[in-house]
């Protein structure tokens, strides 16, 4: 890529992982996204949940309605009570693990700013997320800037470290990413019907994506998301590395990728000379469930791009992993699709 | 043909001999997940004549329409769950023992030496327990988990009660003051309720109101009365657990979920469900604007039939809001007059402001 292309992608990521928007509270990132594909799409909408919908050409002979998912919330908490000194317990909002917390940044949607401290523990103790609380700076209840029901997402500005970025909710906005790039590419030619759905509600359950789903009606359907990997010192046991190229989905815990779906990837990877990997997550979930169950069910897939520290606040990922995840998924919506027999 | 009800200028529900009378026959039913068919009964014969359209459907959900007037109206779902958590049998024993099981979340720990009733006919029985004189300090010390109690029908048994057959507490209302003491306020609160805002239903929506089953045992009735009706807004009404009791170390109760007397419980997240915020929004500003007092439920673990109803079809925005109550789950609970009252006329007085302008996005 040319330097001043990298550098609008660079920007494009900047703006969507500095943007706040946990689970339920998807408005400023869903703001965002339309902004960037308003001259992309020939139709948005928001539905009853709040997805962000963009429908891109109209099923042409031979063509197929193509459902892609990138999920637009990341994790987050929520304030579960404000006590008399004006700490602030709270819940996770998705998976958030307690490790990850202490020390930490929070910025609400109000606003209100605030660090995460803990109760006075055992040393070597591992804390609940319940013996933790949110400072925002108030002395007492009366005078805090948040109350119960009030959210916030993790705080951090984005990372560029040359060949990999790192930012706080790359899960899963790397992936917007890759869908609003890959939406710049569609071809006029290309004789699918796309349906860019930025989904709400991943992080507690595939729940924007279910009703999408239920919306879009596809005919075959990907996810793009993060994934695990297994390239750090004792970690993870995963076949998906940094900087090996998209990773091909088959399975994680939430639902086993049709065959056809992997094939046509595999596939699509293979003619443009792309690098790939395949991935078996033994672990997570993805919108791609979602959409295989929608309805009468339907072939569905999971693009995935490997990510160090996952939900936590410095995701990494690779940037030729990011470029190769773009042209896979314009090579595959711009051709005519041959799932071919089960 | 439906029978036009006026619809009272200002709505003010209160807690009578007639109303009681309508509660306790709902809260000492017996309508274990599964088996709802004697409150569905009781709701029927309340809402006879008074609603366009009265069905039940396939898993037994009792699905009432009642049409508003005027243009534009919305379909507003409102669902409360008939089911309650309770036993069922399934092993006759012979001499009247029954093996059972719990059905929903019970703690077994609440189970030793109370009084059940049985089936249809309502057969009491007890669960019995080891006599204190029998039994040593070490067993007095575990917990008797439910494979190794029994429900005691005494001689002829049998002939009573077969395996498949539902048990519950024999627990009946009691007012206690302020306090209405019974089993399955959860959810019978929510029943009564929804029977009254049939009753009294506000003009300017379509209330399609949802007596679900089963959703003790996963929001399953909730899933496809949702399907059914695809309505433009889910309303769950529930009850709720309060917690609301003192720390024994004098430490500040962080975790009391819902206070009693705290007015009605409106929902921002449990694990269903994220509440769409607008609705958060309206119940909260209708609650300022007509002076009631309430509360956000503690977000927490849990679910209500919201859970089900926000992801059917295309998606619904969805609430709900719940009546506060200690001991949710056991043999007898406690809410107040007082939260009931003030929930029903919070959400009498939300609906009845309700219009499609709720729906429109501010981004």
């Amino acid at each position: 890529m040319t330097e001043k292309k990298q550098d609008t992608l660079l920007q494009l990521i900047k703006k969507l992982v500095e943007t706040p928007g946990p689970s339920g509270q998807e408005q400023k990132i869903r703001a965002a996204v339309r902004e960037e594909i308003k001259g992309y799409a020939d139709e948005i909408r928001t539905d009853a949940l709040g997805n962000l919908i963009a429908r891109v050409g109209s099923k042409k002979e031979g063509g197929m309605r193509v459902m892609v998912s990138a999920h637009i919330d990341e994790i987050g908490l929520m304030v579960t009570h404000v006590d008399d000194n004006g700490f602030a317990r709270f819940l996770a909002v998705g998976g958030v693990s307690p490790f990850t917390c202490m020390g930490n940044r929070v910025i609400f949607m109000n606003g209100a700013r605030g660090v995460i401290g803990m109760e006075r523990l055992e040393p070597g103790k591992v804390p609940t997320l319940d013996q933790m609380y949110i400072d925002t700076g108030a002395t007492s209840a009366k005078d805090s800037p948040v109350q119960v029901g009030d959210v916030c997402g993790f705080e951090r500005p984005f990372m560029d470290l040359g060949k990999r970025l790192v930012a706080k909710s790359m899960d899963d906005r790397i992936a917007a990413v890759i869908a609003i790039e890959a939406m710049k590419q569609i071809k006029k030619t290309s004789p699918n019907e796309i349906y860019f759905v930025f989904s709400v509600q991943e992080e507690v359950g595939l729940r924007g994506a279910t009703t999408a789903a239920y919306g879009v009606n596809p005919e075959v359907g990907i996810a793009v998301d993060v994934t695990g990997v297994g390239d750090t010192p004792k970690g993870f046991k995963l076949n998906v590395k940094l900087g090996n190229g998209p990773a091909v989905k088959v399975r994680d815990n939430s639902f086993i990728a049709d065959p056809r779906v992997v094939k046509w990837m595999v596939n699509e990877a293979e003619a443009q000379g792309l690098p790939y990997q395949m991935e078996v997550l033994t672990f997570g979930g993805t919108d791609g469930r979602a959409i295989q169950m929608t309805r009468e069910g339907v072939p569905a897939g999971c693009l995935s791009i490997g990510s160090r520290y996952i939900h936590s606040p410095s995701e990494m990922v690779d940037r030729d992993d990011v470029e190769n995840s773009i042209k896979l998924l314009a090579g595959l919506l711009n051709n005519k699709i041959e799932l071919g027999e089960l | 043909m439906a029978k036009t009800l006026e619809t009272p200028k200002t709505f003010k529900p209160k807690m009578g001999k007639k109303e009681l009378e309508l509660l306790s026959k709902l809260t000492d039913a017996l309508g274990v997940s599964g088996d709802e068919q004697e409150i569905r009964q009781i709701v029927m014969d309340e809402l006879e004549g008074i609603a366009d359209e009265m069905r039940v459907d396939h898993l037994g959900n009792l699905l009432v329409t009642k049409l508003g007037k005027g243009e534009k109206r919305l379909r507003v779902m409102v669902a409360a769950h008939m089911d309650e958590v309770g036993f069922m049998l399934i092993k006759d024993e012979g001499k009247g023992i029954f093996e059972f099981r719990v059905v929903g979340g019970i703690d077994p720990r609440q189970l030793v030496g109370k009084q059940v009733i049985v089936g249809r006919d309502h057969v009491p029985g007890i669960i019995g327990a080891k006599a204190i004189h029998l039994t040593t300090p070490e067993e007095r010390k575990q917990t008797l988990p439910v494979t190794q109690l029994r429900i005691d029908l005494g001689p002829g048994g049998s002939a009573k009660a077969k395996p498949g057959d539902r048990a519950t507490f024999a627990t009946k209302l009691q007012v206690m003051g302020p306090t209405l003491c019974a089993k399955a306020l959860d959810n019978r609160l929510g029943v009564y309720n929804l029977i009254q805002l049939v009753k009294n239903a506000p003009e300017n929506i379509d209330l399609l109101a949802a007596f679900t089953v089963q959703e003790e045992v996963g929001l399953r009735g909730a899933k496809v009365a949702a399907f059914s009706f695809n309505p433009d807004i889910g309303i769950a009404i529930d009850s709720t657990p309060a917690f609301d009791l003192p720390h024994y170390d004098g430490e500040e109760n962080t975790l009391y979920r819902t206070h009693l007397d705290g007015g009605p419980a409106i929902y921002v997240m449990d694990g269903a469900t994220i509440a769409d915020r607008r609705l958060v929004d309206w119940l909260v500003d209708t609650a300022k604007a007509e002076n009631i007092p309430w509360q956000f439920r503690q977000p927490a673990p849990g679910g209500t039939d919201a859970g089900a109803i926000h992801r059917v079809r295309e998606g619904v925005p969805s609430v709900s809001v719940s009546v506060p109550g200690r001991y949710a789950h056991s043999a007898a609970g406690m809410a107040r007059i007082d939260d009931e009252l003030n929930t029903l006329r919070l959400l009498h007085a939300a609906l009845a402001r309700l219009d499609e302008n709720i729906l429109l996005r501010q981004e």
